[in-house]
């Protein structure tokens, strides 16, 4: 696949990433994926870390995916949203299947987006997407230029749209995205997958 | 080839595939198993990528073929990158509702066995199997029970041993004991120096820390619990059967298992010589007939 101009790419997967805000934002771009959706969508949204998730029940209401908090060795489906549990790092492990680990937080953060994101590109390269979205820490930004190098796909936030700019604004330092959007055309665009058309950047 | 090119490659063309990471990656545990006979292969690569990842950041490595050269060449190197591939902390009571459920659930069974035998399987710093010995205490169960706590990391074994914590952690020990239904006082149980706290040589007495690798070796006892969380997520589904296998075959009849929060018995070859006890908890027991 070409990472000039106009690319048609075939994206497998997805992967995001939010923080403060964050709730909001996947708010607006989860329930937007139709029952048909074929991807898998893995969501980090940093989270107290000592309380259980709420997350699973906030969003299975508004989503006409199935919703799931990941489990370890779980194999991946398709169109179904994960999450990943508080105090746990979730990774993409070759199969593709969920694993789980405990390793030391990122950024004081545990699930860390850069760890989800590094895994799921070095199992998907080319065919992931990855949106980092509104945050306050600059977890997401390794992660994103990690998917870069894999030459998957990479949306960000547009930072001045986001509740929170900091993490936003830390992968844009770090990587040049194919695409800067608002919520409403990163819904639009998530919701055409697999098939996409973005004016590649770079 | 359809066009082969002039003049001809001096060698084939890469296979298309397996990066060059992952090539290494599959030499160098196998080059660790060879040399020290610690058993690394059956990790589930995600993990063992992103803990090796780190070794070559510490050890100045650009490649891991730059890693394997001085990990077969200075054991010193091998020694302190055990420490990546292994060490994990946790925390005392980590997950209250599992060692409610114990409480609850499991110890009014344990106390009709006149003698008890323990198996925490993965013990690391020693956290979960001194949050066990205080539990059993409190139950008046630690005095007729035998706790083995094993591990392939020989350092994190002697900080089990040692039973020395960080002070600023208490606060955090201390919530998590009383979540989990600790009756009395958790300062109980250790004695405060400056910037650190040692467990009673009491809880100690009648735990066994000894070196075992749920990869290479086999059933070493019979006993009547395993807990083993948030170990089996860095092994790969084989090794995690291999594990469980063990498990299996060291719990007694109706003897119990307990797994990390988000781990699961389902995928698992093993999953049918066990009920459900308490599933939110991830507490199993092994079936009369299994």
């Amino acid at each position: 696949m070409s990472r000039h101009g106009a690319a048609r790419a075939r994206i497998e997967a997805v992967v995001l990433g939010a923080s403060a805000g964050g709730v909001e934002a996947l708010s607006v771009l989860l329930p937007a994926l139709p029952a048909d959706f074929a991807l898998p969508v893995f969501v980090v949204l940093h989270l107290p870390r000592h309380r259980p998730s709420m997350l699973v029940d906030i969003f299975t209401h508004k989503c006409a995916l199935p919703v799931r908090e990941a489990e370890d060795k779980e194999a991946v489906a398709p169109g179904t949203i994960y999450f990943a549990p508080p105090d746990y790092h979730l990774l993409i492990d070759r199969g593709p299947q969920l694993a789980l680990s405990m390793d030391e937080p990122v950024f004081f953060s545990r699930p860390s987006i850069d760890v989800l994101f590094a895994s799921a590109a070095d199992v998907y390269g080319a065919g992931l997407l990855g949106a980092v979205l509104t945050g306050a820490n600059e977890d997401g930004a390794a992660g994103l230029e990690a998917v870069c190098e894999a030459g998957g796909t990479t949306l960000v936030q547009r930072p001045e749209t986001a509740l929170a700019r900091g993490m936003p604004e830390a992968a844009l330092r770090r990587c040049a995205p194919d695409a800067v959007l608002e919520l409403p055309e990163m819904a639009a665009l998530l919701k055409r997958l697999p098939s996409i058309d973005i004016q590649r950047r770079k | 080839m359809s066009s082969p090119p002039t003049p001809p490659p001096a060698f084939r063309a890469p296979a298309a595939g397996r990066g060059d990471f992952d090539i290494e990656l599959q030499l160098l545990v196998e080059a660790i198993y060879l040399k020290y006979h610690y058993d690394f292969r059956g990790y589930a690569e995600a993990s063992l990528k992103r803990r090796l990842k780190a070794a070559m950041a510490r050890f100045n490595c650009r490649t891991l073929s730059q890693l394997q050269d001085k990990v077969l060449h200075e054991p010193a190197v091998f020694s302190e990158m055990l420490n990546f591939l292994t060490v994990q902390v946790s925390d005392l009571f980590r997950d209250p509702t599992y060692f409610r459920s114990l409480r609850e659930k499991v110890v009014p069974l344990l106390r009709t066995y006149p003698s008890l035998k323990v198996w925490v399987p993965g013990c690391s710093s020693g956290e979960e199997v001194y949050s066990l010995a205080i539990l059993l205490r409190e139950e008046g169960l630690l005095e007729r029970t035998l706790l083995y706590a094993t591990d392939i990391n020989l350092k994190a074994l002697q900080a089990a041993q040692n039973g020395v914590y960080a002070i600023q952690r208490v606060p955090g020990f201390t919530d998590n004991h009383q979540q989990s239904g600790g009756r009395g006082s958790l300062s109980e149980h250790y004695s405060a120096a400056y910037d650190h706290i040692v467990f009673d040589k009491s809880l100690r007495q009648n735990i066994v820390f000894s070196d075992h690798s749920l990869a290479t070796d086999s059933v070493f006892a019979e006993v009547h619990l395993v807990s083993c969380r948030n170990v089996m997520i860095y092994f790969n589904r084989e090794l995690q059967d291999r594990a469980l296998g063990l498990f299996r075959e060291s719990l007694c009849r109706k003897g119990f298992l307990g797994l990390g929060a988000k781990e699961s018995l389902r995928f698992s070859a093993h999953a049918d010589a066990f009920a459900d006890l308490v599933p939110a908890d991830r507490l199993y027991q092994k079936r009369g007939d299994a």
